[in-house]
């Protein structure tokens, strides 16, 4: 199994592939060819259907185009056969339409079945509310009342390799998140799945999970994990420039892991930005944006506020040196490829993030912005 | 005869009444010089289409962002859908429809010739507006051809003018479908009764009419959109009272019977050429006849198998299974009589009958992944995914469009008197064959390890298969321009004088007309005599055997 692979190694593996057609992925890395290895019964189910539909598929293929072939290998005119003009049977047409009905009919009852169970989320052991946002997840455990965004962790200069020195990718390149949704191995995990401003569709392949989110609804699915372990997945619903760019990650883990892990939550949840009871200053304001810069803004805009390729510079930037409004506007509402981070993003976080760029990377503005004004002008 | 004399003499002086230069083409109003219009209009489409296709592909050779931003690379995959399904495919078939329609029924011209008119005319314009929706600010339309909202709700002014050329090209459609209706309806040849008239007429003249049912109903869509956008409506927002979901549901009232508006018109033109090249009557003609409509009527109910990861009600999802597993019935009876059309023929493999046969097989193809995709929980693993890519591509690249590289090569003769050259036809078909299939069969293993579609970058297992498929789309796409060889060569001469019939088994009334059809054709009716010729030779009458 390689690990890291450089897009070299795969130039030369997919022209390999190219000359192996038919038998690509023969002992290379990762490349699959069918599902991946379910780890719920109704992936399991679905895989199972899907090799009984291809085996049905399979068979009629190779009959009604093995009479195709062995016409054109027979009854050509170079090989001096003459054509018989028969056109018409009504019986031959009633059979061929009631057989294929027949298959169907062997096919449909099994789905049925399926798609009974696995649209039956009733009874579960704990409920999440998964909300999709440009362009990351946000995850709420209604039970235990915590929540916390799940977001790419991929960095910026691994994606864009428009220059030839582009580093190494890492193994779960593009499919890692800086905080997967954690659940408990053998138990009910219903979904509660919204958005907060286009379609997402929240997808796990090894679950056989995929539920469309919808702003304004609310829809949900469900998954019975038996398998303790990391599981990839990816936003399967256009939504935007960086559709490609939010993945979902679940680490199933033992009861016992689970519960430490909520406690801990529980707790981190607790604490807040600011100390409670004290005035809110502008070292504490810088002090706190430093930590949000660096969950939410340095991706883009690198951790030295310098930018790269598209991102601009927040260094000496005339918008993040200019009049504190322009600077709250565009934080707040985005701008093309930078996000809108209104509902990502609490008033105070906000002012603090801002109040942090405008005196930091070598800004000295030396004003600083209060949550009430994000607040005014939200 | 005495027709066929009279065409002679009439070819003489076509010169007097039709219009030269550049009139002749905005003025047109012969059926003939439309569907060249449409023909060659659809083809420019194609390639600009096909380079948006080789840009995505480029940028999915390898994982990482090395051509294009993902703004860009959306507006790609959007436009190379919007323009390959409403500039590429719709057009072509009006094309043919156009040109061969009034010969192979007899017909003077198509009923309402000023209308033809316009209906392509409204097509630049359309065109125009895709292409300068990239120059705009927030560049080209980006949500997919599928226009989902709020998504495209939050675009910039590229969707404005994908909506309005949306418009247009309704517009063009309904008008070109109406002309095909009435046509068929009311000119064709003496003794040529409905169940008489040619498999392509049948095919069309259904097209037309899910055409006509349900243009508007994308205008619709649409303009609510535009609404949405701009004059402070919320149909399609949840926070005015409105269901985002709607919009699919519209959209896909549309979209089902629009992938038979594309497929229908391709069985047409494969019931033509099969017969031809085996030299034996179309097998099970009044079933097939049978198998159109019934296609065409479910084709209606069966939209929301493309909206199964919405949260449907249980009892929707599993209704909208059912019924979609059901168009497979008569769908493969089709494949069964062309397969039987075949048996004790007297076979040979001129090169629209190798599209041809490349089509039933890649059709079928295509058929049995949709069948695999009807099955809701199957869905849930490929919905939105690679194999969805595969599965399309299938109907519409080796389905729509080999039928239309076969219709182009059996009819070309007939279009410009010339015979195109056999063995660079042949090269074509293998060509275009090999490479579709090494572009779009790994894509089945890319969406069933779970690759989602519309992506401009992808996790490090996927690349094998993306680097196969990027070198099969520039292979295929490139070997393109030699169907535009093979065409131009042909127009100036090809290798020799085409006969009337240059095919043995053809009994159609176009070839009772001269090669290159003169500019008016069947100006009298045909003969019924004639009529009844070709019907006997068909075995669509007076076998009493
Ligand atoms: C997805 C990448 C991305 C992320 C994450 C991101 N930005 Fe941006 N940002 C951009 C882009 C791109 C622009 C340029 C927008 C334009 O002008 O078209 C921008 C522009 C800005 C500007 C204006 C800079 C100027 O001089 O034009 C500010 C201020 C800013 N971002 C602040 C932030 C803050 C604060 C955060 C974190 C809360 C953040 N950005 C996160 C991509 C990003
Ligand atoms: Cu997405
Ligand atoms: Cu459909």
């Amino acid at each position: 199994m390689l690990k890291i692979c450089t897009g070299n190694v795969h130039v030369s593996r997919g022209l390999l592939a190219l000359m192996l057609f038919g038998a690509p992925g023969l002992g290379m890395a990762d490349t699959r060819m069918t599902f991946q290895p379910p780890v719920t019964e109704i992936a399991s189910r679905v895989s199972d259907l899907h090799s009984f539909l291809m085996g049905i598929i399979i068979v009629i293929f190779v009959a009604v185009f093995g009479m195709m072939f062995w016409a054109i290998f027979r009854h050509r005119k170079n090989l001096g056969h003459q054509a018989k003009p028969f056109h018409e049977s009504t019986t031959v047409e009633i059979i061929w339409t009631i057989i294929p009905a027949l298959i169907l009919i062997a096919m449909a009852w099994p789905a049925a079945k399926l798609v009974i169970s696995q649209r039956n989320s009733a009874q579960p052991d704990i409920t999440i509310k998964v909300t999709g946002y440009q362009w990351y997840w946000g995850y709420d455990y209604l039970d235990q009342s915590f929540g916390f965004k799940s977001k790419l962790l991929t960095p910026q200069d691994q994606i864009q390799n428009y220059g030839p020195n582009a580093p190494a990718k890492d193994a779960h390149y593009l499919l890692e998140v800086d905080e997967p949704l954690v659940v408990p191995v053998d138990k009910k995990v219903r979904l509660l799945v919204t958005s907060n401003d286009v379609i997402h569709s929240w997808g796990m392949p090894a679950f056989a999970v995929k539920q469309d989110a919808i702003p304004g609804f609310i829809r949900d699915t469900w998954f019975k994990a038996n398998k303790i372990g990391i599981y990839r997945g990816q936003c399967v619903e256009l939504c935007g420039r960086s559709h490609g760019f939010m993945p979902t990650v679940v680490k199933v883990v033992s009861q016992k892991d689970f519960d430490t892990w909520v406690a801990a939550k529980q707790l981190a949840a607790k604490a807040t930005l600011f100390e409670p009871g004290k005035p809110i200053t502008k070292e504490a304001l810088i002090e706190a944006g430093a930590k949000v810069y660096a969950n939410n803004c340095a991706a883009c805009h690198q951790p030295d506020g310098k930018g790269a390729g598209p991102f601009p510079a927040l260094a000496g930037s005339k918008i993040a040196t200019g009049p504190k409004a322009g600077h709250i506007h565009i934080v707040l509402n985005g701008k093309n490829a930078m996000p809108s981070w209104k509902a990502a993003l609490s008033d105070a976080e906000l002012a603090a993030v801002i109040t942090y760029e405008r005196n930091s990377f070598g800004n000295h503005t030396g004003d600083f912005v209060m949550p009430d004004e994000v607040k005014a002008a939200r | 005869m005495t027709t066929l004399a009279h065409e002679a003499h009439h070819a003489g002086h076509d010169g007097h009444h039709a219009p030269a230069g550049w009139r002749r083409w905005v003025f047109a109003t012969n059926h003939k010089d439309i569907g060249t219009l449409y023909l060659w209009f659809s083809f420019a489409m194609f390639l600009t289409g096909g380079l948006m296709a080789l840009g995505i592909r480029a940028e999915l050779f390898k994982p990482g962002l090395q051509f294009w931003q993902p703004e860009f690379f959306n507006q790609l995959t959007t436009l190379h859908g919007v323009i390959m399904v409403f500039g590429a495919i719709m057009p072509a078939f009006t094309g043919l429809a156009n040109w061969q329609l009034p010969l192979m029924l007899g017909a003077p011209d198509m009923a309402f010739a000023r209308m033809n008119n316009w209906s392509f005319w409204l097509l630049p314009p359309a065109a125009l507006l895709l292409l300068i929706s990239f120059f705009v600010p927030g560049g080209a339309a980006a949500g997919g051809w599928t226009l989902y909202p709020p998504l495209s709700v939050k675009a910039g002014m590229g969707m404005d003018l994908a909506i309005f050329a949306i418009h247009l090209l309704g517009l063009s459609s309904i008008m070109g479908s109406i002309n095909i209706v009435t046509t068929i309806l009311n000119m064709r040849a003496p003794g040529m009764t409905l169940l008489k008239m040619p498999m392509f007429a049948w095919t069309t003249l259904i097209t037309a009419y899910l055409l006509i049912a349900v243009a508007p109903v994308l205008a619709g869509a649409v303009t609510m959109l535009l609404t949405d956008r701009h004059f402070g409506t919320h149909f399609f927002s949840a926070a005015g009272g409105g269901d985002p979901v709607l919009f699919q549901h519209i959209f896909w009232f549309f979209g089902h019977p629009e992938v038979y508006i594309m497929a229908l018109p391709a069985f047409g033109v494969v019931s033509q050429i099969i017969p031809t090249f085996s030299r034996k009557p179309l097998f099970g003609y009044v079933s097939m006849v049978y198998a159109t409509c019934s296609i065409a009527v479910l084709s209606f109910m069966v939209w929301a198998h493309h909206m199964f990861m919405v949260g449907l009600p249980l009892d929707a999802q599993l209704i909208f299974m059912f019924i979609t597993m059901l168009i497979s019935v008569p769908t493969g009876v089709k494949v069964f009589n062309w397969v039987a059309t075949m048996w004790q023929g007297s076979l040979t493999f001129e090169t629209p009958m190798l599209f041809a046969i490349g089509f039933v097989c890649l059709f079928t193809v295509g058929g049995f992944s949709g069948l695999v995709l009807s099955i809701a929980p199957i869905d849930t693993q490929m919905h939105d995914g690679y194999y969805v890519v595969a599965h399309f591509h299938y109907v519409l690249v080796a389905g729509a469009l080999f039928s239309l590289f076969g219709a182009t090569y059996y009819w070309l003769p007939k279009w410009t008197g010339y015979m195109y050259h056999e063995g660079r036809g042949k090269f074509h078909f293998w060509w275009s064959m090999i490479f579709f299939n090494v572009t779009f069969f790994p894509m089945h293993f890319l969406g069933l390890a779970g690759m989602p579609r519309r992506i401009p970058d992808y996790a490090l297992q996927f690349t094998d298969f993306n680097m196969i498929a990027s070198i099969g789309a520039f292979c295929f796409g490139f070997g393109q321009l030699l169907f535009l060889y093979n065409v131009i060569h042909t127009i100036k001469g090809g290798v020799g004088k085409a006969p009337a019939n240059p095919w043995e088994g053809a009994h159609t009334l176009e070839w009772e007309v001269p090669s290159p059809a003169p500019h008016h054709t069947w100006e009298t009716p045909p003969d019924e005599a004639l009529v009844r010729k070709g019907l006997r030779a068909q075995y669509l009458e007076g076998h009493d055997d």
